[in-house]
């Protein structure tokens, strides 16, 4: 386990503040990631874990601080930004435009183009009929729009737009809010499967459970600054709880 | 699983025969049903105002070649706009201003063509034409990329910026020559109106029907291959004969149409003069043939396609019109993309105010009065969601054809312009409420 903590984080996110209207979100939160890793942000709603992913997602501009990317330093100031140091963001909300197709949505805004400029749509389709059938096998409605899916439909392309644009680093921000048992297995296998191939995910949930069970490390915020971050196998269900809830780091306080 | 398309081979259901026949031709076609149901009110509007026309007045004159000829040409400009209207709609913005840009447009052309242009050029110079409508485009270019900075960059509502722009610009086109009717035209630009000599004949006509056919028929071709390279599933073969004689018949009916309808003999008797020909005891027959104005509408409408469907620029403005939020998330730069927008559609009000101006071969204030109202209506007859997302281009000419029959059939059988008015906003409420239904079927 610790051999997967050596060498260069492939993020780094120094001293983040972020405020809006006089409140502070985010509160000088540093926070790493390391290849292979799985990093859960835990938290009360507001306490600034969207926040701080939107961030490094390029959603939001940081007021202050600092972003490493390999240890190189890098600025992130569009989502574009962050697309090309390679992170890729599943957002609670699902961000598909529910009037396009699967394919349409997965290179939205990274169409495939011929060599004349205009939308390669079959060579589109190809793609996305390729990366989803190793995803969920039972995806059919590539034709439909994918407000014609189920949340777990919706879910596979969401997440196949990170993984066929080979992000090394995931943010997921509770992507299995939305979708049944069964689903959120299939969610789960795919986050282990993602990071036994080296990726370093951020993971968002209010689940403790699935948490401690899909994670390597946790770090609770609340009220936008960072309370604990603390490996799974240090701290029990209760420790993190007590984190959430009081806002104090037991570990730290022994 | 129950829709699938195999469900019409389901033996328990011999009473949905008839149904479960027409699914297979439109699932075999492809054939939108929305598209046929806007085929289907053409032919209502034509056949009623036509049959209405002969058993109350005595003869019909909506089905006539003249008729079918002078709907086309008047549709050309409302059309012309109705095209970047799906954009602005799609994208969950309105324009109110495209009437009003018309006028300005319109008026400032003539002001060039009449009295700046002639200073440095001469009047009658060939290229006069040219250099007044790329000015009238470039004028509508600017004002509607104004438009669109102070919506997208400004966070006005695009509501009150286009209200505003409705009388701004239309009170500027008074001012531009203190409320004077400027006719007549360049000689050479009033030809992009239409008229007897801004037609392209017989023979221009079967050269452009046919040349369409030949499109058509490898356009089907191409997306069959493209279909096999990747192995998805193909249109069967008797669909695609469908598809292809249907569209082939109906350009080669839109030829005959036109071509069906003479010059009246006074131009003929004129241009016999001037060309040193002899007319014959029964007179010459010379057909008008596709107007130039139609033949403007129908490359726009094939550019506008071809961008919505075919380009980036096209599929992000549907992404913003599903999911603002998402597009931005994807990296798509949507101010930007609401400023290049609106500029096409000031560019598309520049060329409408060329045509408009140059069919009435005169530049008033009054130009494109209304347009606004009609233009949007033609673009939602023809399927744009005003919620955004949804829109077609070929929906929106269809649209603006069918506004125009309306408008036109009205006159016809001499309804006042009270009724017509109360006739065309019923018609766009109950298009919309129709729409809804659809929609919610189609669920």
């Amino acid at each position: 386990m610790t051999n997967e903590r050596t060498g260069t984080p492939l993020v780094e996110m120094r001293d983040i503040s972020i405020s809006f209207g006089g409140i502070r979100a985010v509160d000088g939160v540093s926070l790493d990631l390391y290849p292979g890793e799985v990093v859960g942000l835990l938290g009360h709603n507001g306490a600034g874990k969207s926040t701080l992913i939107k961030c490094l997602s390029g959603a939001y501009q940081a007021d202050s601080g600092k972003f490493y990317v390999d240890g190189q330093p890098a600025t992130i100031n569009s989502p574009r930004d962050s697309r090309d140091l390679n992170i890729e963001t599943i957002y609670q909300t699902l961000a598909l435009a529910d009037n396009l197709d699967a394919a349409s949505n997965l290179f939205l805004g990274r169409e495939i183009t011929t060599p004349l400029g205009f939308l390669d749509d079959g060579q589109m389709e190809a793609e996305t009929r390729k990366i989803i059938a190793r995803l969920n096998p039972n995806f059919k409605k590539f034709k439909e729009p994918v407000s014609a899916l189920s949340g777990g439909q919706r879910q596979s392309v969401a997440i196949a737009r990170a993984v066929y644009f080979n992000a090394r680093i995931l943010i997921m921000d509770e992507p299995t809010a939305a979708l049944g048992v069964h689903e959120t297995e299939m969610v789960a296998s795919l986050i282990k499967e993602l990071k036994n191939q080296g990726l370093g995910i951020f993971l968002i949930s209010h689940d403790t459970r699935e948490m401690m069970d899909l994670c390597d490390r946790v770090a609770v915020m609340k009220n936008g600054q960072l309370i604990g971050n603390e490996r799974v196998e240090d701290v029990t269900e209760d420790d993190i709880l007590s984190m959430i809830i009081m806002g104090k780091n037991p570990k730290a306080a022994a | 699983m129950t829709d699938t398309p195999d469900s019409s081979s389901d033996p328990h259901a011999p009473k949905a025969q008839n149904v479960n026949l027409l699914r297979k031709f439109l699932n075999g076609t492809e054939i939108d049903t929305r598209l046929l149901g806007m085929f289907g009110a053409l032919a209502l509007i034509w056949l009623g105002f036509h049959f209405y026309g002969l058993i109350f007045k005595g003869f019909g004159a909506m089905l006539t070649p003249r008729n079918l000829w002078n709907l086309s040409v008047q549709t050309s400009s409302i059309g012309i706009m109705a095209t970047g209207m799906v954009l602005v709609i799609v994208t969950r913005n309105i324009d109110l201003s495209v009437g009003a840009l018309v006028g300005v447009t319109g008026m400032t052309m003539g002001i060039l063509q009449a009295e700046i242009f002639p200073q440095y050029i001469g009047l009658g110079h060939p290229m006069m034409w040219v250099i007044t409508a790329i000015c009238g485009i470039a004028l509508g270019t600017l004002i509607g990329s104004f438009h669109g900075w102070l919506i997208a960059y400004r966070d006005i509502p695009a509501f009150i910026v286009t209200l505003g722009g409705l009388l701004v610009w239309r009170g500027t086109a008074f001012l531009a020559n203190n409320g004077k009717t400027i006719s007549p035209l360049d000689d050479t630009f009033k030809l992009l109106g239409g008229g007897p000599y801004g037609t392209i004949g017989a023979t221009g006509s079967w050269i452009v029907g046919l040349l369409a056919c030949a499109v058509v028929i490898f356009m089907l071709y191409n997306g069959r291959r493209k279909r096999s390279v990747h192995g998805f599933a193909k249109r069967p073969m008797w669909g695609e004969l469908t598809v292809g004689g249907l569209s082939c018949g109906m350009i080669i009916g839109a030829v005959l149409l036109v071509n069906a309808y003479p010059w009246p003999k006074g131009i003929v008797k004129q241009y016999a003069a001037a060309n040193d020909i002899t007319v014959p005891e029964g007179g010459l027959f010379i057909s008008h043939g596709f107007a130039i104005p139609v033949l403007i509408l129908l490359t726009v409408g094939i550019l506008m396609t071809i961008l919505v469907n075919r380009t980036r620029f096209g599929r992000n403005v549907f992404a913003i019109g599903g999911n603002p939020e998402a597009a931005a998330l994807a990296g798509i730069n949507v101010k930007w993309m609401t400023l290049k927008i609106f500029a096409l559609m000031g560019a598309l009000a520049g060329l409408a105010g060329v045509v408009a101006s140059a069919r009435l071969n005169s530049a008033t204030n009054a130009l494109g009065l209304l347009d606004e109202l009609y233009v949007i209506a033609a673009a939602v007859i023809g399927g744009t969601s005003l919620a955004g997302g949804v829109g077609t281009i070929y929906g929106a000419i269809l649209g603006a054809l069918v506004m125009q029959s309306l408008q036109s059939g009205m006159v016809l059988i001499g309804f006042d312009t009270s009724i017509q008015q109360i006739v065309v906003g019923s018609v766009l409420v109950f298009a919309v409420y129709l729409d809804n239904l659809y929609r919610k079927n189609a669920k």
